[in-house]
């Protein structure tokens, strides 16, 4: 039978919740209701609503309450309801979920899952699309995973709760729907290894969450025209698997980073100086970057013309291998 | 009545601030506020407020000689914090915001270790699970969550322990704080959230942070009950203290203190009150101090004399003493600790930067 990408996620969390008797898992309308994507659903129903609750509506207040848990010994997942909607966490997850076990040489560990649904694609309203991923890449002491396949939502999930590090671990809601094959549980490659998830020989499509399956998809249509188009699914974003995204280089000789997150400052910045810095002389062609304008997010019927897509890809490779 | 209306009532602080002792040490017996500590105990809040102020000036000292890079002094809130500190059992958690020196010392907190974060030497240097003393936290009011979930967690666990979190009045005006009461009413969590109304947030009085009535009249909205006390009478502060930690521990859900008291050193040493305060209001504070109202009040009793005295001088002395030889003496730090906590599986990050710094201290190149 197929499983989503959000039913996988789901398996993941009642899976780790079945494993560990001090997995938590809270936030605004996570209980009953099952979430407002359902990633949650049947979880307070197996295990009570001692260890899946819904808390008050503030992100401070369940990001902060997760951090005292943390601290006392239980091993908490906070949700954040939207992308849009974790900056009235912004604080506690930066000054003290990234910084406390620092602060505390160690002594303070606080194994937190922050679990963030994100990305556009689905026609939402305003503050429900945003990719906020580069705040939290940038943030040492935050792990940053972001699953591009179902097998990966179970996975990279199961593997985020056992982390002792915190996580943000960022879900691709308009891949929620997405369909494999795969038995649950499965276990793939570790979090911070990038997977390559098609080979190719003329030019590396770097992409992570959302984006993989475009990459996907416009590395088949190329394959019409005649390019042969790698694909790197970075799925870790902290820590970045460098040393894969070299070797692909090594291949192809052309890399182009896609994300919908605003360009400036984004993941891409930080592929593309990696590349030059480490791999220069590989380099055919100057790292590109295909991602969202660095606009704010558009309304939903302007967003076809925001979000990075097959063609705006395409022509990217074409520049790319003018080179 | 509206039952919503009477149960709001009683949720409210009373109309004056509970109150023992007089400046002069005179005791005023309250049937509802009744004194239980022995002569030993009362010996002991006096002894920890008088280590404590000693400690203090010590600390001040230090920074002045370029020791400590900044020092935020607790002096003239010694008795809030020691007292609200000793209501609480051993296994008790306290959440301290920076000026809480007072009350790492009831919890026998190294003060070297303490001090470790203004000398700038690492960003703390206890361990929390062996005082059950949080690290110091900075961002204002950002604590009272930590303190509140940490309840939380106690009592999804049947572990009866109750936890405490320090802000002062401009931390009542942050979300956070507000948040925290939110979740520790709907969750009947045994949080104490002990506000220490030293009327000033840096140079900002109060009467700009609110215009509620009292800070402790913010608590109902929450469902919890607000009280008020003193926080310059250690006894009054003691008493109200106790009753609200063992109400919480009982199972009946938070509580919110407003201890009045005054800050009469500066914000911190790098701060210069003269801008916006007057010396009358200074020395009409003075008049309030809460040792000399103990040690007024130890005399009476006939608990203190010559020889108690100089016994606990001694003693603030010696303390005083061996802070100050702890902080000169402390190493500045091994740079490359910079990368050793920041992951517990760092898997991944910091290629070439540790090893850059490492070059670096070698004085070869990278
Ligand atoms: C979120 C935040 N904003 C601003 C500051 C800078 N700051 C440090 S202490 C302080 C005043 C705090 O006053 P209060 O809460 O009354 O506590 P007190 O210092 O009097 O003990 C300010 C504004 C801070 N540390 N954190």
């Amino acid at each position: 039978m197929a499983t989503t990408m959000g039913q996988a996620i789901n398996a993941a969390l009642m899976d780790a919740m079945e494993a560990d008797p001090k997995v938590l898992m809270f936030g605004e309308d996570v209980g009953q209701l099952g979430g407002v994507f359902r990633v949650t659903d049947g979880l307070q129903a197996k295990f009570g609503d001692k260890r899946c609750f819904d808390t008050p509506l503030a992100e401070s207040g369940i990001m902060g309450t997760a951090i005292g848990l943390a601290m006392y010994g239980w091993r908490p997942i906070a949700e954040m309801q939207f992308d849009g909607f974790s900056y009235p966490a912004f604080e506690q997850i930066v000054s003290h979920l990234a910084k406390m076990p620092n602060r505390s040489r160690g002594t303070v560990k606080l194994p937190v899952t922050v679990r963030i649904p994100y990305g556009g694609g689905i026609g939402a309203v305003e503050h429900h699309s945003e990719s906020p991923e580069a705040y939290w890449a940038h943030t040492a002491g935050l792990k940053v995973m972001t699953p591009g396949t179902p097998e990966d939502g179970y996975s990279m999930m199961r593997e985020a709760i056992r982390s002792d590090d915190p996580v943000i671990f960022l879900e691709p809601k308009r891949r929620y729907w997405m369909k494999s094959d795969a038995d649950l549980p499965i276990e793939t490659e570790p979090a911070h290894k990038a997977v390559v998830r098609r080979e190719g020989t003329d030019v590396t499509l770097i992409a992570y969450g959302p984006m993989v399956r475009t990459a996907m998809e416009t590395a088949e249509a190329a394959e019409d025209e005649g390019i042969s188009v790698e694909v790197l699914d970075l799925r870790s974003l902290s820590p970045l698997d460098t040393p894969t995204m070299i070797e692909c280089l090594k291949r192809t000789g052309r890399a182009i980073v896609i994300h919908e997150a605003a360009m400036t400052l984004g993941m891409g910045a930080e592929v593309a100086t990696r590349l030059q810095e480490r791999a220069f002389y590989h380099l055919e062609a100057p790292v590109l970057r295909v991602t969202g304008f660095d606009t704010p997010y558009p309304p939903a019927k302007l967003e076809e013309f925001w979000l990075p897509d097959v063609d705006r890809i395409l022509d990217a490779i074409e520049r790319s291998l003018s080179y | 009545m509206n039952s919503n209306v009477s149960e709001a009532i009683a949720l409210l602080p009373p109309n004056e601030p509970v109150h023992l002792l007089d400046p002069d040490g005179t005791y005023h017996e309250d049937p509802e506020h009744p004194l239980d500590l022995d002569e030993a105990q009362l010996r002991e809040l006096y002894r920890l407020m008088v280590v404590t102020r000693k400690v203090d000036r010590e600390a001040i000292n230090l920074q002045r000689q370029g020791q400590l890079g900044v020092y935020a002094s607790c002096m003239g809130q010694e008795a809030a914090q020691v007292a609200s500190a000793y209501a609480l059992k051993t296994e008790d958690w306290i959440f301290p915001s920076y000026r809480e020196l007072g009350a790492a010392l009831v919890r026998n907190v190294d003060a070297v270790g303490l001090l470790q974060l203004y000398r700038g030497t690492w960003l703390s240097d206890h361990n929390p699970y062996e005082h059950n003393f949080a690290l110091m936290a900075i961002p204002i009011g950002t604590q009272a969550l930590h303190a509140t979930g940490f309840a939380m967690g106690a009592r999804f666990d049947d572990n009866p322990l109750v936890s405490m979190v320090y802000f002062g009045d401009g931390g009542t005006s942050e979300g956070d704080p507000h948040e925290a009461m939110t979740f520790a009413g709907v969750f009947k969590s045994p949080v104490v959230f002990f506000v220490q109304n030293n009327q000033y947030a840096i140079s900002v009085p109060l009467d700009r942070q609110t215009a509620a009535p009292t800070l402790a009249h913010k608590a109902i909205g929450y469902g919890i009950p607000g009280y008020r006390c003193d926080g310059n009478d250690v006894l009054a502060t003691y008493a109200v203290t106790r009753r609200a930690v063992e109400r919480a521990r009982s199972g009946e859900g938070p509580a919110f203190i407003e201890a009045l008291t005054y800050r009469m050193e500066a914000h911190t040493t790098s701060d210069d009150p003269t801008r916006y305060r007057t010396q009358e209001e200074l020395d009409e504070a003075a008049k309030t101090d809460p040792i000399a109202r103990m040690r007024n009040f130890l005399t009476q009793r006939d608990l203190y004399d010559d020889a108690l005295e100089n016994e606990i001088e001694q003693q603030a002395k010696d303390t005083a003493t061996t802070v100050r030889a702890g902080i000169y003496d402390a190493p500045h730090g091994d740079p490359m600790e910079l990368f050793d906590h920041v992951y517990v599986d760092p898997t991944g990050y910091f290629e070439g930067q540790r090893e850059l710094l490492a070059a670096e201290l070698e004085g070869g190149d990278a």
